[in-house]
């Protein structure tokens, strides 16, 4: 299972059939362990990694930490979870050290994120403080590498 | 008019097939290659690193002639870890420049005029010039797909005169991808014993094996004595240009090969010894990711190959797959020459390692998955149109 996983954790679109030479099981059995995986949630879905720059649509990206008050029993969750619920939050960590949550929000236009964090975030009862960091560039994202690729200049052939 | 000057054993060292091939591709676009002998991964980063850090802090000067006494450390600490074989670090390793260099010490450090060198095909390239160049006879010895390319301790028997002097073993071999078990190796030892011989055993392709692991052929008993196993880093952690390699043998042994050294090479380059250590030390997580996705190309082309009925030994060590095409009628280098130009896959012909290894071609799997299945759909293509 989790060689089946290895193998399309980088392309999910490896046909069945590979995936079977691959690992010695049947194109049937690939299938229906592909199957299950995706029913019980251990594979959550398929996403489509896109050059937004590249496509002509530019994005501002923040990351936002916050200082959290909690109100009694409900903990983190219950704030955590009510942010996540905005579009334009693109992930929500719970986080140690010098702030609670970790977010980063993603907006056209630094004003829009700005007025974002200003409007929706820091006015939410229970937080306490804001600190917004712009996204200037990305350099590696989710372990893939954003910059110009290595090449290895091997030789065509060789002994 | 200067060729005259070229000395005899040199001159009768035929050219090498490969380089006809390389030169061809060289001319063409679009080219997806099977006929690389090196891993695509790039050396992992963090061995990299250990080598910027080490040009950062000075260290550009030469080492000892056997290499920096820490990395035969970690070599005598890995052998002992993974093959339960002793090695003195300090009178029983020998850092090289690469294995092609203790390949040609260990050959020239026992060989003497006339003495004869069994050595099974089909296999690298570099071995029999290496034995002539040193005054030796090469003594080939062709292996069969009906024995899985091993070599038998009855055909070696059968090429022993009283010349003969040592043996090579190649082991996960280039080009077939065979590999050795410790039975085979045992009944080896016996002949090897009973006939006073010596063994060179390059075992460059060790880490890479998909079905157990690797016998090193000093792990057997009374080998020890009688060997010079040969090994490097290029294939297992992806170091091929950093050229570093080691041997390991009786002092003696050892000790022979220093003294060509210290004189042909001084020493191992620095920054590739210090690679090496953190290679060592830290590389094993790396290594296993490459051996694990070398696994997957070779099912998947193994496969591919016999189900284009190119019949296709299954080959359980290194990154090669071997497949027949006898079936074509075609010769290897027609086969090999004409998918080159009418479909621009490149590959090499079996004979190029050996007479034996005619009607095959070798075919690197050290390659992206969909280039294999790129190469596979195109060779296809070509079977169609010789048909």
């Amino acid at each position: 299972m989790k060689e089946i996983l290895e193998i399309i954790e980088s392309n999910p679109k490896i046909p069945p059939k590979d995936i079977a030479t691959m690992t010695g099981l049947t194109e049937a059995q690939v299938a229906s362990k592909i199957r299950e995986m995706e029913k019980n949630g251990i594979i959550r879905k398929y996403k489509t990694v896109i050059d937004w720059e590249k496509a002509g649509e530019e994005y501002v990206y923040a990351i936002i930490e916050l200082k959290v008050v909690l109100r009694s029993r409900t903990g983190y969750d219950a704030i955590a979870e009510r942010i996540a619920k905005f579009p334009e939050v693109v992930s929500v960590r719970l986080i140690s050290g010098g702030h609670d949550l970790s977010l980063t929000v993603r907006g056209k236009s630094m004003k829009e994120v700005a007025f974002f964090v200003a409007e929706k975030i820091a006015t939410l009862e229970q937080v306490q403080g804001t600190v917004t960091h712009f996204v200037l560039r990305t350099y590696k994202q989710d372990g893939d590498i954003l910059f110009e690729k290595e090449r290895s200049e091997r030789l065509a052939v060789s002994p | 008019m200067s060729g005259k000057f070229v000395a005899t054993n040199v001159r009768n060292i035929p050219p090498s097939g490969i380089r006809k091939f390389f030169d061809l591709v060289l001319e063409m676009e679009g080219v997806i290659s099977l006929g690389v002998g090196e891993p695509d991964f790039v050396t992992p980063w963090h061995i990299r690193e250990a080598c910027i850090y080490s040009l950062e802090k000075g260290f550009t000067s030469y080492t000892s002639n056997s290499g920096l006494l820490e990395l035969r450390e970690w070599i005598s600490k890995s052998y002992k870890k993974d093959y339960a074989v002793d090695y003195n670090p300090r009178n029983q390793i020998l850092v090289t420049t690469g294995v092609s260099e203790a390949a040609d010490l260990a050959f020239r450090a026992v060989i003497n005029p006339g003495d004869e060198v069994i050595i099974p095909e089909p296999c690298y390239v570099s071995y029999k010039p290496s034995v002539s160049l040193a005054g030796g006879k090469p003594v080939p010895v062709s292996t069969y797909r009906e024995d899985e390319f091993r070599v038998t301790s009855e055909q070696i028997q059968k090429s022993i005169t009283k010349k003969t002097k040592a043996l090579v073993l190649s082991y996960p071999n280039n080009p077939t991808g065979a590999i050795m078990r410790r039975k085979d190796l045992e009944e080896i030892a016996d002949v090897v014993n009973e006939n006073d011989l010596m063994v060179i055993s390059d075992e460059v392709y060790g880490k890479l094996t998909y079905d157990g692991a690797h016998t090193c052929f000093s792990s057997i008993s009374g080998m020890k004595e009688r060997s010079i196993i040969l090994n490097g880093f290029s294939k297992s952690h992806a170091m091929t240009g950093l050229r570093i390699g080691f041997a390991a043998g009786s002092e003696e042994l050892i000790a022979a090969m220093t003294k060509i050294h210290q004189y042909a090479m001084l020493c191992a380059p620095i920054t590739a010894q210090m690679g090496a250590i953190e290679a060592l030390k830290n590389g094993a997580v790396e290594m296993e990711k490459m051996v694990k996705e070398y696994d997957r190309r070779r099912r998947l082309i193994v496969d591919g190959f016999n189900k284009l009925g190119l019949d296709c030994f299954e080959p359980l060590g290194a990154f090669y797959a071997f497949p027949s095409i006898k079936s074509t009628g075609l010769t290897s280098e027609e086969f090999a020459g004409r998918l080159l130009k009418e479909e621009k896959v490149a590959v090499v012909p079996g004979d190029v390692f050996g007479e034996c290894g005619a009607g095959h071609l070798r075919c690197s799997y050290a390659t992206s998955r969909e280039q294999i299945i790129e190469a596979l759909s195109r060779i296809e293509a070509f079977l169609g149109s010789i048909q």
